[in-house]
């Protein structure tokens, strides 16, 4: 749901062909053989994205998927959509173009730590700015896969990988923290597990009109086996998985034991519920900035509490609704250009035969 | 202007020349590029044939003063038709200290030296190393020296405007025009619209330009300094209408005009490099004809943006110089790979590594040739002046649409930033080309499928499909796809099969024949090149033909695949000389794949080839007189192995 900042609003979507045709997670699997390894969590994001592509009710030719390299980029060649497995971090720069020159497009980049953080920083960053119509599915496993088993820029400090015998000196980013530094309107997270959360959060990345960041948790069974359990398993997650919604207050827990979420200072801090009274509580505003780089921040990246939601989802101009805006401009003030008249400038001179 | 009201005692003579070279040289800060366009505008307008060479620092403003803050703009211009901006300047205007000193050792004995006075302080003397000035020395005894006031002559012309007294000084190279313009009897009116047009928002400013400007006019009629006035007529070329054009607009015209005879859009992906940046400069003003232009973030950026515009349906293109190059380079080699259009205009300069920005410099045919990983074939085309840069630009976006294949542009920084008269094409004749993108299903095997990679028989093309085309939903990537259907396969024959399949489909490219242009039909001679030396190649030829010798000259437009009768004209003669502005590009190319043994003659200064060195170069070789030695290196230049930093001719008579 986007916030309504009283600017003209329109839908990720809306500018994309519908259709009324009954589609199916069927419709939207192609004819490839899946080559994860068993057990990655990939196969319940794509799952989920199956099943998830249909309910959107626009036309399938009409959906493209980009990915870059790395284990999750192998990600087109299952959808039965248009689809590029480029190369090393550069599928945001694909997707820009094709969603500023295409309108009628839902354009969609699958990547991962690797391929998004590190060598494709720079393009996951500009684009979050330049806020082009583009949804990024991050998946985060911590861990460079394909490569077989190098620390990633998500892995934490002191990690032992083949590229890191005596464990990793090299701090790791967090990527929501990075996308909101980045100026992007739309973050979220979700746990690949986590279906109904996970597709929550790509349903309003779809609605959203403008760059979506989609970090979602992801298990690498062979490199980095069980990194995120805490957040799996009944007897922790409850203690640590914050599930925020725009407009409630930030509250979770098992139920016998709420806590809370308040304000300590410019930070925010996680407290027992009954500790303090209602209105001590946070509520979650996705239209603000600061909370939500607050909520990124919430603890350290062990996963002690790990916030999932929508973080932030806010209207901006896109970049692509701007540059489109502008070759509009150029062709209503001069809707019959003459290649001829450019051509001849301004001045001419000419040689009789 | 009226003589009736001027004090003019004796009517200056009036000599008529063929052609004459004229260096404007000043300070970074003192205007000498718009100076030179505006002389060339006038000058084209007036009917004469041109060429020029503007020559300026990376930096956009050194030290005032000082010799790396020197710029410079040549301009040669002819009642007949030239091809090169003139080796030596006939008049140097010099309007500091610094210009003159990097600029005099170019100027011919008795040529014209006008200076500004003005700027020959003590100080200034110093800064660039002269220990007293050399207007009061005899170091100047050979020119024909008019010392000239210009920033005081321009201050008092501007007293009644108000302007301070710097701001005033700044039109002074409004006034140096006027002066030259009056000498050489150029048209004025061009310059003053321009000038009420770029200044449009500040009148006062245009005003005091154009009151600079007609007072150098009125400095050059009311004084008698200058005994003669020079008249070069209009130029004798072929029917039609011209223009004057630089390479860098050529070249984004043509871009445009490929979006029209495509009907594809057009998307411009780019980085600002030096000296690429003027193409997304001019693209980004002409919108109105479907033309988007983004500012990436950076190279890599801005050729993955116009690949995706391609996948999307559009004509992708993305403009840079040799580092931008560098980085495209996995890029392209996926455009290779997908089979997708993308044109890659690369405006070569110096290198290696940030190299000269600003000097010219034939420095990236190998790395468009082979600088990508694995074999990934492509077409090269190299514009040979600045106006062709139009057609290079139009031909290249054809065969990219109709192979369905990355090409490379190669341009460089002469003919960018170099102009010429241009001959303005009729829009109406330019071919169209048909996208021809896939609409049906195409698997053979009847199954309604879609197979991405079933090439046409012909042009071993593979089909566009564009998203928003249904039922031909497909997936393409940098993985080895499986010949016909496309999907990935790791098949070693497949791989083998791919791989000649691609280079198979840009060899099949059938490019025009190369013409040689050997008048007596007795020459042994042939020298060859590509790219913008094609004027100073000609023009050397020219001289050597006018001593009464026979050479043989051919351009290579269409580098990869190169023309199909070049082996055979390369072995028609006896010695085969490839003149280039790198360290034997070319000539390591025609040894691979004709075993021909190449002479190379090479110079990478930064400047063009001049005519009268390649006639020199050209005579040793007809005559068989020195052909080893490296000609006009100075002695510091080179280093004691015997190395010459300077031009070379190699593989010869080993």
């Amino acid at each position: 749901m986007s916030t309504d900042l009283g600017l003209p609003s329109i839908g990720g979507l809306d500018l994309v062909p519908t259709t009324d045709a009954k589609q199916t997670a069927k419709d939207f699997t192609s004819d490839q053989e899946v080559r994860w390894c068993p057990g990655c969590g990939d196969y319940a994001v794509l799952a989920a994205v199956r099943q998830f592509l249909p309910t959107l009710g626009i036309k399938r030719e009409n959906t493209v998927f980009i990915s870059g390299i790395g284990c999750s980029s192998r990600f087109p060649y299952y959808l039965n959509t248009y689809g590029m497995h480029s190369i090393h971090g550069r599928a945001p720069t694909i997707a820009t173009g094709l969603a500023t020159s295409r309108p009628d497009l839902s354009v969609w980049v699958v990547t991962g730590d690797g391929d998004a953080l590190s060598i494709g920083g720079n393009h996951l960053i500009h684009a979050l700015r330049r806020n082009v119509n583009l949804k990024i599915l991050l998946f985060n496993n911590r861990i460079y896969g394909l490569t077989k088993g190098q620390y990633s820029p998500t892995s934490e400090v002191g990690k032992v990988t083949k590229s890191t015998p005596m464990g990793s000196v090299d701090h790791p980013f967090n990527p929501v923290s990075l996308a909101l530094g980045a100026e992007a309107t739309f973050v979220g997270r979700a746990l690949d597990s986590d279906r109904k959360g996970l597709t929550e959060v790509l349903g309003a990345a779809a609605a959203h009109r403008g760059t979506a960041l989609v970090e979602i948790f992801q298990d690498c069974p062979i490199f980095n086996d069980g990194s995120f359990d805490v957040l799996r398993k009944p007897e922790t997650k409850d203690q640590r998985l914050i599930g925020i919604r725009h407009g409630e207050p930030i509250v979770f827990g098992p139920a016998d034991h709420r806590y809370a979420v308040v304000q300590d200072g410019l930070r925010l801090k996680v407290v027992d519920a009954d500790s303090v009274s209602p209105e001590q509580i946070v509520t979650h505003d996705a239209a603000n900035h600061e909370l939500a780089f607050a909520l990124s921040r919430l603890s350290d990246q062990d996963l002690t509490h790990t916030v999932t939601g929508i973080f932030r989802n806010v209207d901006r101009t896109t970049y692509d609704d701007a540059a489109r805006a502008q070759v509009q401009q150029a062709k209503d003030r001069n809707p019959t250009p003459e290649l001829q008249a450019l051509l001849n400038g301004r001045d001419t001179w000419t040689i009789a035969g | 202007m009226t003589t009736n009201d001027t004090a003019v005692t004796s009517v200056p003579e009036v000599v008529t020349k063929d052609r004459v070279v004229i260096r404007f040289a000043g300070d970074s800060g003192d205007g000498m590029q718009l100076t030179g366009d505006r002389f060339t505008s006038e000058t084209a307008t007036f009917g004469n044939d041109l060429s020029t060479l503007p020559n300026f620092p990376a930096e956009i403003r050194a030290p005032a003063g000082t010799l790396p803050g020197v710029s410079s703009f040549q301009l040669h211009f002819a009642n007949y038709d030239i091809l090169t901006p003139g080796d030596r300047p006939d008049v140097l205007v010099a309007m500091n200290p610094a210009a003159l000193k990097a600029n005099i050792a170019d100027l011919p004995k008795g040529g014209v030296l006008i200076v500004n006075t003005d700027e020959f302080t003590k100080r200034n003397l110093t800064k660039v190393g002269y220990e007293g000035s050399p207007l009061e020395d005899d170091s100047l005894d050979d020119f024909q020296v008019h010392e000239v006031a210009m920033a005081t002559l321009t201050r008092g012309a501007l007293e009644e405007t108000g302007l301070s007294k710097k701001d005033a000084e700044r039109a002074k190279n409004m006034f140096a025009l006027g002066l030259l313009s009056w000498m050489y009897h150029r048209p004025h009116e061009g310059t003053e619209r321009f000038l009420r047009e770029k200044f449009a928002r500040k009148p006062d400013i245009a005003e005091a330009n154009i009151l600079a400007f007609r007072a150098g006019h009125a400095y050059g009629e009311t004084t008698e300094a200058f005994a003669v006035t020079y008249e070069v007529a209009p130029a004798k070329l072929n029917p039609g209408t011209y223009r004057q054009i630089t390479g860098n607009t050529a070249m984004a015209y043509g871009i445009v005009a490929a979006g029209q005879t495509t009907g594809l859009p057009v998307f411009l992906g780019s980085y600002p490099i030096t000296p690429a940046s003027d193409i997304l400069h001019e693209l980004s003003k002409h919108k109105a004809f479907g033309v988007t232009t983004f500012q990436a973030e950076d190279e890599i950026a801005g050729v993955g943006a116009a690949l995706g515009a391609s996948f999307g349906g559009a004509l992708g293109v993305t403009t840079t110089s040799g580092p931008g190059v560098a980085l495209k380079a996995e890029t392209v080699g996926l455009a290779v790979a997908l089979e997708l259009p993308l044109l890659v205009i690369d405006v070569q300069r110096g290198g290696p590594s940030t190299g000269l920005p600003t000097k010219t410099e034939q420095a990236d045919l190998l790395q468009a040739m082979f600088g990508r990983n694995g074999e990934a074939p492509l077409p090269i085309i190299a514009p040979q002046s600045p106006g062709d840069c139009f057609h290079a630009a139009l031909e290249a976006a054809a065969i990219s649409v109709k192979y369905r294949t990355p090409v490379m542009v190669l341009s460089d920084g002469a003919l960018a930033n170099g102009s010429e008269p241009w001959k303005v094409p009729d829009a109406s004749t330019l071919e169209k080309v048909d996208p021809g993108f896939a609409t049906e299903p195409n698997a053979p095997d009847g199954t309604g499928e879609f197979w991405p990679y079933l090439r046409d028989a012909e042009t071993l093309a593979r089909p566009w499909a564009i998203p928003g085309t249904p039922g031909l939903e497909h997936r393409i990537g940098g993985l080895e796809k499986a010949d016909g259907r496309g999907s990935i396969s790791y098949d070693p024959d497949n791989h083998d099969r791919m791989m000649r399949l691609r280079a198979a489909k840009i060899d099949g490219i059938p490019v025009p024949d190369i013409e040689v242009d050997d008048p007596s039909g007795q020459a042994k001679v042939l020298v060859i090149g590509w790219g913008s030396t094609y004027g100073p190649i000609v023009a050397g030829a020219r001289r050597v033909r006018g001593l009464g010798h026979d050479v043989a000259t051919a351009h290579i437009r269409n580098l990869n695949p190169m023309p199909a009768n070049l082996g055979e004209v390369l072995r028609a003669y006896d010695t085969v000389l490839v003149p280039e502005m790198n360290l034997g590009q070319l000539a390591l190319l025609l040894r691979g794949r004709y075993l021909v043994d190449a002479k190379s003659y090479t110079k990478v200064s930064g400047l063009p080839f001049k005519a009268e060195e390649l006639q020199d170069v050209f005579l040793d070789y007809i005559t068989g007189a020195h052909p080893n030695t490296s000609a006009g290196v100075p002695a510091e230049n080179t280093s004691s192995n015997g190395l010459s930093t300077g031009s070379t001719r190699s593989g010869a008579q080993a």
